[in-house]
């Protein structure tokens, strides 16, 4: 088991070291350098002091003596210096990356609330009314568009209600760490993680209602029955939990999707996280944010995929290898 | 009340296809007495499976109809309460499952799938429990029960699950095991071992078996009465020796002139013209048998089969029995069936 | 020349572990194994789960990697060919699985999957094709009109029949036929069974029955090697193997075999009990210190055991 662990996470460093490799060469390949946005800014530069610049800065080097030096300052934290924003990219990244994961987390547990138990009773009174309803719940969430529903949620709460407020992650008047402080971000939270979970319950419960229909006539539940084990018990420790494999399979990918693709939710709620700063840099042309931040969400994706195998390593007895 | 253990009578059990019901058990009565093993015994389609379900109320209620009488010691399973009958099940009535690859949780270690049911249904403390599965371990011919206590159903091979299945529908000491097809999936000498093990049981203790199957092998070693079963139907019923020594019905004949083996002879075997018919295709007047033995004339066969007691204990339905002969035979050759090993 | 000769066989295969999953230890599943088929005989290949008789056979027809050893087909090593010469002798050996159910693609008609062997060898128009295709299922017993039918629209016997005609479709000289029964009821078995042997005298064909059941196996075989981890433990033709056995293992598989007279039962499990016994106090005799079988010593010139 340990094995399994360690070996899988060794194997991560190839696949990042390539992913850092990608994204380094996009970087190069795109117009222009680091001297040349400084060199726009003050016209005066003649094309000498330029290159002398560049030679001091080792722009002039191979790909790979630059690559090692990038490798070399991200490794230590240092991730280079925002354009737009006149500020480290790690300082300006350090904010946004709690919003982000505070939105995510809250938005994965609200979903995996509403479908997981949605999800059983369709599975276990499949083909009733109560199942139809959830059923066409699903139809229906599945078709919105997220931009349509998010604008209506947004519409009716804060802007006819008043419930909640329009934007932002908390007000800033609010004290850090005060009571107050937690509940005002709290209420920030509601309506975008809301609005996420409620259109994100769609596979979930689809693919926990199908394979608990699947499941409930296999062989092994046949003996569970034949024991006398109480049909809610035979739900609970037989059903359930070998119907969840798959999910808890694509726990670790969905964390990830929700880390570097909250980018509709964060834009609709004006929410400071890491998917509102990458529209941003892009419009801004801020490529040392760019560039951190697909490096950011390519990790996640890789971090993402190994808690996957780890999570279903140890929850399925089959696949722990060792 | 009488001192039957297990008592059917006119079970009838019909599945729903495309909005019509057809029936796979189709009107059977027999009983088993105490500390008895009855094999019921009979190809795929016979009925055989779909019984012994009906019996432990494992088919889908709601693709399933069943009408009759199951009485358990007594009460009629097919209408006590759903929590009264998992009282019944597992603790007095244990099942083994015919293929011991799927019948297992592949995600809870063995020696918990076999205190499920003591937790269910004694009161034992924690530790008790663990003693009595390794102890049911060791009695099903596991050695290293300790180890095997802890592993998954994957880290097992086919003959020990078997076990394991075993283990586990004796977990309670039930007074009846429902055995569907316990030696199909495994080896030989495996085989042996769970025959003995089962037939140990019985001496042992005042179990009871219901034995089911399409090998006649294990009914030999095992069985004291057989009832043999074509298409539904009982077609007929009798103490083992007599079965194998002067079966009547045709489809029995042809089933024990079928089998290979008895001798090294490379003539061709016995083959019974036909299929099984499916539940949906098959013609439920006269003789299910019929149509399979072609060269009987028809005024052999009962209108409406009904089984006859020829010798005390011995049933057989359908008149057709009586001038029954294969294609090859003279007619009036004895019923004998085995010439000898 | 025998059709087929099998000397020293080996098939092993490799256990990876460890950090590095490298390969720390090896399966042997078959070990050294030597026998040879003649023209027209039925071999039967016994022995229990794990013994190696389908890895033996798998590797006789290279769906198995040989790791040493030959294969003599006519003389002729084909472990050791390569491209279009194994291809050609591919054609003379075919095999027939266990399940009908699953080892037929479900998704096709009954005429491309006869006709696909023919396809892979042998440039024909649609119209020869068709023709022997319609031959082969005449053969078969099977109607004309199942050619455009699926395999789920067949019995289990019948979807048997199917593998046989396309294993039949190259006119081989040698089938291996691995548990072609054994998902059977006994009432189709003695169909298939029946069959079989009408095409080996129609044909003059050889075929390696590879099977666990010894009535089976009793009544379908000439001669008969039984396999225990990988090794030949007795040889011999039927009657020598089940009349006079002179291996343990032989002994204990024999006596497993269900007594078919109820009267004689108890007898029959007393004897059983005995062997048992018997086993268990004198197995190691029979084995070297590995626990491998022992060097097959001749009996007769038919018969041979791997006993001391």
């Amino acid at each position: 088991m340990l094995t399994f662990i360690v070996r899988r996470t060794l194997i991560m460093i190839p696949q990042l070291v390539l992913l850092s490799l990608i994204i380094f060469m996009l970087a190069k390949a795109m117009p222009g350098d680091a001297v040349t946005g400084a060199a726009m800014s003050s016209p005066d530069m003649t094309e000498a002091q330029i290159e002398k610049i560049r030679e001091k800065h080792g722009l002039n080097d191979p790909w790979f003596v630059q690559y090692g030096h990038w490798m070399k300052r991200a490794l230590k934290g240092d991730l280079g210096m925002s354009y737009v924003h006149k500020q480290p990219v790690k300082k300006l990244l350090a904010g946004r990356i709690e919003n982000t994961v505070l939105l995510a987390f809250f938005t994965l547990l609200v979903t995996y609330a509403i479908a997981i138990p949605l999800g059983l009773i369709a599975g276990r009174w499949n083909d009733t009314w109560v199942d139809k309803l959830i059923v066409g719940y699903n139809y229906v969430s599945f078709a919105t568009p997220f931009f349509v529903f998010a604008l209506l949620m947004l519409f009716v709460f804060s802007f006819v209600l008043g419930w909640f407020p329009t934007g932002g992650s908390v007000d800033i008047r609010m004290e850090e760490g005060s009571w107050s402080y937690v509940v005002d971000k709290a209420k920030h939270l509601v309506l975008p993680v809301l609005s996420g979970a409620l259109l994100l319950t769609y596979g979930t419960i689809q693919y926990l209602r199908n394979d608990i229909i699947d499941t409930k006539v296999k062989d092994f539940v046949r003996t569970a029955r034949a024991k006398g084990v109480p049909e809610g018990k035979v739900y609970s420790r037989h059903i359930l939990r070998n119907s969840l494999l798959p999910i808890a399979a694509f726990l670790g990918y969905e964390i990830t999707g929700l880390i570097s693709g909250s980018i509709f939710i964060e834009m609709i709620f004006s929410y400071p996280g890491l998917g509102q700063l990458f529209i941003q840099s892009i419009n801004g042309r801020d490529f040392t944010v760019v560039t951190a931040l697909v490096m950011l969400s390519g990790t996640a994706v890789v971090v993402g995929t190994m808690l996957s195998d780890i999570i279903l390593s140890i929850v399925d007895p089959r696949i722990r290898i060792d | 009340m009488n001192n039957n253990l297990l008592d059917i009578q006119n079970l009838r059990t019909s599945f729903h296809i495309k909005g019509k019901a057809y029936a796979a058990v189709d009107g059977v009565s027999f009983t088993i007495q105490e500390n008895e093993i009855v094999a019921i015994v009979g190809e795929s389609g016979c009925g055989k499976s779909a019984l012994a379900l009906s019996i432990m109320g494992l088919h889908p209620t709601k693709t399933t109809t069943l009408e009759g009488q199951v009485a358990f010691k007594g009460e009629n399973l097919l209408t006590i309460p759903q929590a009264r009958f998992d009282q019944i099940r597992g603790k007095e009535i244990g099942m083994i499952f015919q293929d011991p690859m799927t019948a297992l949780n592949p995600l809870h270690p063995v020696g918990r799938q076999i205190e499920e049911s003591m937790g269910q249904h004694l009161a034992l403390a924690k530790e008790e429990r663990r003693n009595r599965t390794l102890e049911l371990l060791k009695q099903v011919g596991i050695q290293n029960e300790q180890r095997v206590y802890k592993q998954y159903p994957h880290e097992l091979s086919g003959g020990m699950r078997q076990r394991v299945v075993i283990a586990i529908a004796l977990a309670c000491d039930p007074v009846l095991l429902v055995a569907d097809e316990p030696t199909t999936a495994l080896d030989v000498t495996i085989q042996a071992q769970i025959s003995d093990l089962l037939k140990e049981l019985q001496n042992r203790t005042k179990l009871s078996i219901l034995l089911i199957t399409h090998d006649l092998g294990v009914v030999s070693e095992l069985a004291d009465r057989v009832i043999v079963m074509y298409a539904g139907e009982i077609v007929e019923m009798a103490e083992v020796a007599t079965l194998f020594h002067y079966p009547l019905h045709p489809y029995t004949r042809s089933l024990l002139k079928s089998l290979p083996g008895q001798q090294s002879t490379k003539t061709a075997l016995h083959v019974i013209e036909g299929i099984v018919p499916s539940i949906q295709k098959l013609d439920r007047s006269g003789c299910r048998f019929a149509p399979r033995i072609r060269w009987i004339p028809e005024q052999a066969h009962e209108n409406d089969p009904q089984l006859h007691e020829v010798a005390p204990g011995h049933f057989v339905r359908c008149t057709c029995y009586e001038s029954f002969h294969f294609p090859d035979d003279h007619i009036g050759d004895d019923n004998n069936a085995i010439t000898g090993n | 020349m025998p059709l087929l000769e099998i000397k020293n066989l080996h098939v092993h295969y490799p256990i990876r572990g460890g950090f590095f999953r490298r390969i720390v230890d090896t399966v042997q599943a078959v070990d050294g194994i030597s026998f040879t088929l003649k023209r027209g005989e039925t071999y039967g290949l016994v022995g229990e789960s794990g013994c190696g008789k389908s890895s033996a056979g798998r590797a006789i027809i290279g769906l198995n990697r040989v790791t040493s050893g030959k294969v003599l087909f006519e003389g002729i090593d084909i472990a050791q060919l390569r491209g279009q010469a194994r291809s050609n002798h591919r054609k003379e050996i075919q095999m027939i699985f266990q399940d009908p159910y699953s080892s037929l693609n479900a998704q096709k008609t009954v005429h491309s999957i006869i006709a696909e062997p023919l396809r892979n060898f042998e440039r024909l128009s649609s119209k020869e094709e068709l023709r022997r295709v319609q031959t082969l299922l005449d053969r078969v017993g099977l109607s004309p009109e199942s050619i455009h039918k699926f395999p789920h629209q067949f019995s289990g016997g019948q979807r048997q029949r199917i593998g046989i005609a396309r294993a039949l479709a190259l006119n081989p000289k040698l089938i291996i036929a691995d548990e072609p029964v054994s998902a059977l009821d006994v009432s189709v078995q003695a169909q298939v069974l029946n069959f079989m042997q009408d095409i080996q005298k129609e044909f003059n064909l050889t075929y390696l029955f590879i099977s666990h059941d010894l009535g089976v196996i009793r009544h379908f075989c000439d001669r008969i090697g039984i396999m225990y981890k990988g090794r030949f433990v007795e040889e011999g033709t039927v009657e020598e193997i089940y009349n006079n056995p002179q291996h343990m293992y032989t002994k204990r598989l024999l006596a497993a075999i269900p007594e078919m007279d109820p009267v004689k039962r108890a007898e029959k499990a007393k004897q059983r009990r005995w062997i048992q016994a018997q086993y268990e106090e004198t197995f190691d005799r029979f084995l070297d210190p590995d626990g491998k079988a022992l060097e097959l010593k001749k009996i007769t010139d038919t018969h041979s055991a791997a006993v001391q």
